[in-house]
């Protein structure tokens, strides 16, 4: 190719963030290696990629928060020394994360000022008001600057989160997994923002790994793969779901298939319960459900219409206020997690950290949990550390869990390898009854496929799984049929091959199908 | 050059007896600082302090005694912290224990050889008792436990003086103290010519089954997944409860062995100086020894050291007996401060510089 005449550096319009040579090891692990990423004013950018490809370490080194052993960073052509959060921010780089730093009791205009220069060592309430209602107009971001943030709902918190940054000045934006905690109505919210900041100069990096929505908002996709940026390629009719998968793990996919099964006896029968929430009210009305062995059973649903209830309460942490369980038949009297456990129920909660795992305990202790007063995890009360550790280790090559051994602190694991330990954990006691909520949300195609996998798997086994989901898709593709939650009722079954998200739509937003 | 925190993936295991140690040169070396203001010569202060409480036979197996109720009440923290347990109770523990002993150790009516054994159950039952009722208003009423806690120490120990200037007095001195106990009930003596009693050894073997309650039980387990992630924990088939109220006796119960201890081995009785705040030094201790029961040994010998210490350097060098108790105080500072390196790094920052 004949070489064109290069233009002198000085010339060119400088990119608005250009991250050159990024290389960052933690121990034995090169988390960037040598990695590139330009982003122009206004431009959106997709980064994909799955657990550990190094999207996170290269935004925390963008952010501030690790030093990089090599590489530089340079906004608009002037070369940045970022040694914190605090050097990022005055450089104009902001960053939202998955889980909000917010404080509940402040009102949304003393957590914008929060750190914030005040006026003569006196709060500059008047001042931030004034820049908060800009922001407002010129971003259609509005909240009522006097709300307490408790009162918000989370796509509301998110909002405050990317105010926040914009009320610091941020002109280059990194957005991780934003929609993950957001409802689809929300979701659309949210990208009428970005297209708003793109339009006003504002360059932002969109981590996710919801190919659909990179597809939908972003200009350009830049592909991370063991550390390596290994493509950034233009978003257009061209680019499809199953070519930026299939870049991001470096293989061609291969969906698992869904083999026949003909349906067992009914391993979880629930026989018009109902379970009273805080304030008296109903969460789950009178509901009634039958899942047979050999049957996976959908569950969707607009989130907060006690989809997460009733994971509980088959959980047993919720206790009926009316009604009757049945496991295999059996009626569950003292409805607890212990003695649901007994009974054969196994549970992978929505919140993996929260309430599954131990981030600051070893990989071990939290994959032992429910088995611990087992043998030969235990006898009279006394620890097996030997048959614990040999577990462990077992169940972390059976799962190809990222860790380096079971005395590994959980919390630094990665999302997908937090929720594979959780599944190894979950499944190890052979359960009859499964119940997950949410269970590939946030985790890269890769590990949802390995999720999906384990869930057939336990169905052709004749085992009955329950999956609460706000991903249509993933409904459609292993579920036998579909439950559709409305206000703690179930508004309507259907078989998932006659299910359209139209049907499900409707049903979603409370009207019943005439029988 | 810039100093930063970055987290660790696991903490390295010499930190573990790195950091008290370095806790504690730094808290000598604050502390140090106040001696010179005292105007004495901080190395001789310092020599002086060492020397009286382990120079001699008799000054070593005192020290070891002071050590006894100081590793109760530091097991006796430790066990509740782990499960976040704020148990700040470990001194009105500690005198329900010795009140329990006091009393059984007077009985005149049961055979002479029950009483060593009775007092021992008795005052770790009673000590039990005083950490569960708070535990019991924290997971019924929410009440918060560190204000709980605390607050029983006073009324345990106002009524513990209420009682032996009333109903409770000693008739034979007339001081607000309780009756001796009998002498079939006065703990033996280990070591001929000192005062190391049965009480002392139970303390030393009290640390390494503590550790094994801890590390080697499914009781030690639930109590650390309850303290860590009680919701994980509920979801995981541990119950929260009962677990926390096990984990109250626990604690409570070794609290109040050290008020047995100082009864039936040192005191005879109780009186309003049984406890120089040991149960507010035991939290101290806890930290120091990062709540491992094997580290509350050499974090209480340390103390013993400073408090027998401190009054010959104060004879001596004039320098205030006060300052055993700024030693302590700092010395929780520092592992404070210590403790952020368990689970972060330092690194240095080259400010400016090409790749």
């Amino acid at each position: 190719m004949p070489q064109v005449t290069a233009e002198p550096e000085t010339r060119a319009p400088a990119p608005l963030l250009a991250m050159r040579g990024i290389s960052k090891r933690f121990g034995p692990v090169q988390a960037n290696r040598g990695v590139d990423l330009a982003l122009g004013h206004g431009e959106v950018l997709g980064l994909l990629g799955e657990n550990g490809a190094g999207k996170t370490t290269l935004m925390n080194i963008l952010f501030g928060m690790y030093a990089p052993d090599a590489g530089s960073i340079s906004v608009e052509g002037r070369r940045l020394d970022i040694r914190g959060p605090a050097d990022a921010l005055a450089a104009g780089i902001g960053m939202v994360h998955q889980h909000f730093h917010l404080v509940p009791r402040h009102t949304v205009l003393e957590n914008l000022m929060v750190g914030r220069p005040g006026r003569g060592g006196r709060l500059d309430e008047e001042g931030a008001r004034e820049r908060l209602a800009q922001i407002a107009g010129r971003y259609g971001l509005h909240l009522d600057p006097d709300r307490p943030v408790s009162s918000l709902a989370v796509g509301e918190e998110q909002r405050l989160e990317i105010i926040k940054a914009l009320f610091r000045g941020a002109r280059i934006l990194i957005l991780d997994e934003p929609t993950s905690v957001l409802t689809p109505q929300e979701t659309e919210g949210l990208f009428d923002a970005v297209r708003a900041m793109a339009k006003a100069g504002v360059g932002i990096v969109f981590i996710s790994h919801k190919l659909n929505e990179v597809r939908a908002i972003t200009d350009r996709v830049a592909v991370m793969r063991q550390g390596e940026m290994v493509a950034t390629i233009a978003n257009d009719e061209t680019t499809t779901n199953r070519g930026l998968a299939e870049l991001m793990c470096g293989r061609e996919l291969t969906p698992p298939v869904k083999e026949t099964t003909a349906p067992g006896p009914p391993l979880l029968v629930l026989d018009r319960v109902s379970v009273r929430g805080g304030t008296g009210r109903p969460v789950l009305a009178d509901l009634s459900l039958e899942v047979r062995g050999g049957e996976i059973l959908g569950i969707a649903g607009v989130s907060g219409n006690g989809q997460r209830e009733l994971a509980e309460l088959v959980a047993g942490v919720l206790q009926p206020s009316a009604g009757a369980i049945l496991v295999d038949g059996r009626p569950v009297t003292r409805a607890d997690p212990q003695t649901m456990r007994r009974h054969g129920v196994a549970h992978i909660p929505e919140d993996r950290i929260g309430a599954g795992l131990f981030s600051a305990l070893p990989l071990s202790d939290s994959m032992i949990l429910p088995l611990i007063r087992g043998k030969p995890f235990s006898r009279f009360g006394m620890l097996s550390r030997k048959a614990i550790d040999a577990f462990v280790t077992e169940q972390i090559g059976r799962y190809d869990i990222k860790a380096t051994g079971p005395e590994v602190r959980t919390g630094t694991l990665s999302g997908g390898n937090l929720q594979k330990a959780l599944l190894a954990r979950e499944l190890a006691g052979d359960p009859l009854v499964v119940v997950a909520a949410q269970p590939t949300r946030g985790l890269d195609v890769s590990a949802q496929e390995f999720v999906h996998r384990r869930f057939l798997d336990l169905r052709a086994r004749g085992r009955a799984v329950v999956v609460i989901s706000e991903d249509l898709e993933e409904l459609f593709q292993i579920t036998d049929r579909i439950a559709v939650m409305y206000e703690g009722r179930i508004i309507g079954i259907l078989p998932t091959p006659e299910a359209t998200v139209s049907r499900i739509g409707l049903l979603m937003t409370g009207i019943a199908e005439a029988a | 050059m810039r100093i930063a925190l970055e987290q660790r993936e696991r903490t390295p295991t010499w930190m573990n007896l790195a950091l008290p140690l370095a806790a504690v040169a730094a808290t000598l070396v604050l502390c140090g600082g106040l001696i010179a203001l005292a105007g004495a010569d901080v190395i001789g202060a310092y020599a002086i302090l060492f020397k009286s409480a382990l120079g001699s036979r008799f000054s070593l197996a005192e020290t070891v005694v002071k050590a006894a109720p100081l590793i109760f009440t530091g097991l006796a923290v430790a066990v509740a912290f782990r499960a976040k347990f704020w148990n700040i109770g470990a001194e009105g523990q500690l005198l329900a224990g010795a009140m329990a002993a006091a009393y059984i150790g007077a009985l005149t009516t049961v055979p002479g050889w029950t009483l060593v054994p009775g007092m021992l159950v008795g005052g770790a039952v009673a000590g039990g008792l005083w950490a569960l009722l708070p535990a019991i208003l924290k997971l019924r009423y929410k009440v918060d436990d560190v204000v709980a806690t605390l607050m029983l120490n006073f009324i345990m120990f106002y009524s513990m003086m209420a009682l032996v200037d009333g109903p409770w007095k000693d008739p034979l001195s007339g001081y607000p103290d309780s009756p001796d106990i009998i002498p079939a009930a006065e703990f033996p003596i280990l070591l001929a010519g000192t005062r190391l009693h049965l009480g002392v050894l139970l303390a030393f073997l009290a640390a390494p089954a503590i550790w094994f309650l801890m590390r080697r039980t499914t009781l030690g387990f639930a109590i650390r997944a309850v303290g860590e992630n009680p919701l994980a924990a509920r979801h995981g088939g541990v119950r929260i409860g009962r677990t926390v109220m096990l984990t109250a006796m626990v604690s409570g119960g070794l609290a109040g062995l050290a008020g047995v201890g100082e009864v039936g081995g040192l005191h005879f009785q109780v009186m309003a100086s049984l406890s120089p705040s040991y149960g507010y030094t035991g939290i101290v201790i806890a930290m120091l020894a990062r709540l491992n029961p094997l580290g509350v040994v050499p974090a209480s010998l340390f103390f013993a050291i400073v408090m027998t210490g401190a009054e010959a350097m104060s004879r001596k060098t004039g320098v205030p007996v006060y300052l055993a108790d700024v030693i302590q105080g700092t010395a929780l500072i520092c592992m404070i401060v210590a403790l952020l390196f368990t689970s972060y790094r330092l690194r240095l920052r080259r400010a400016e510089k090409g790749a």
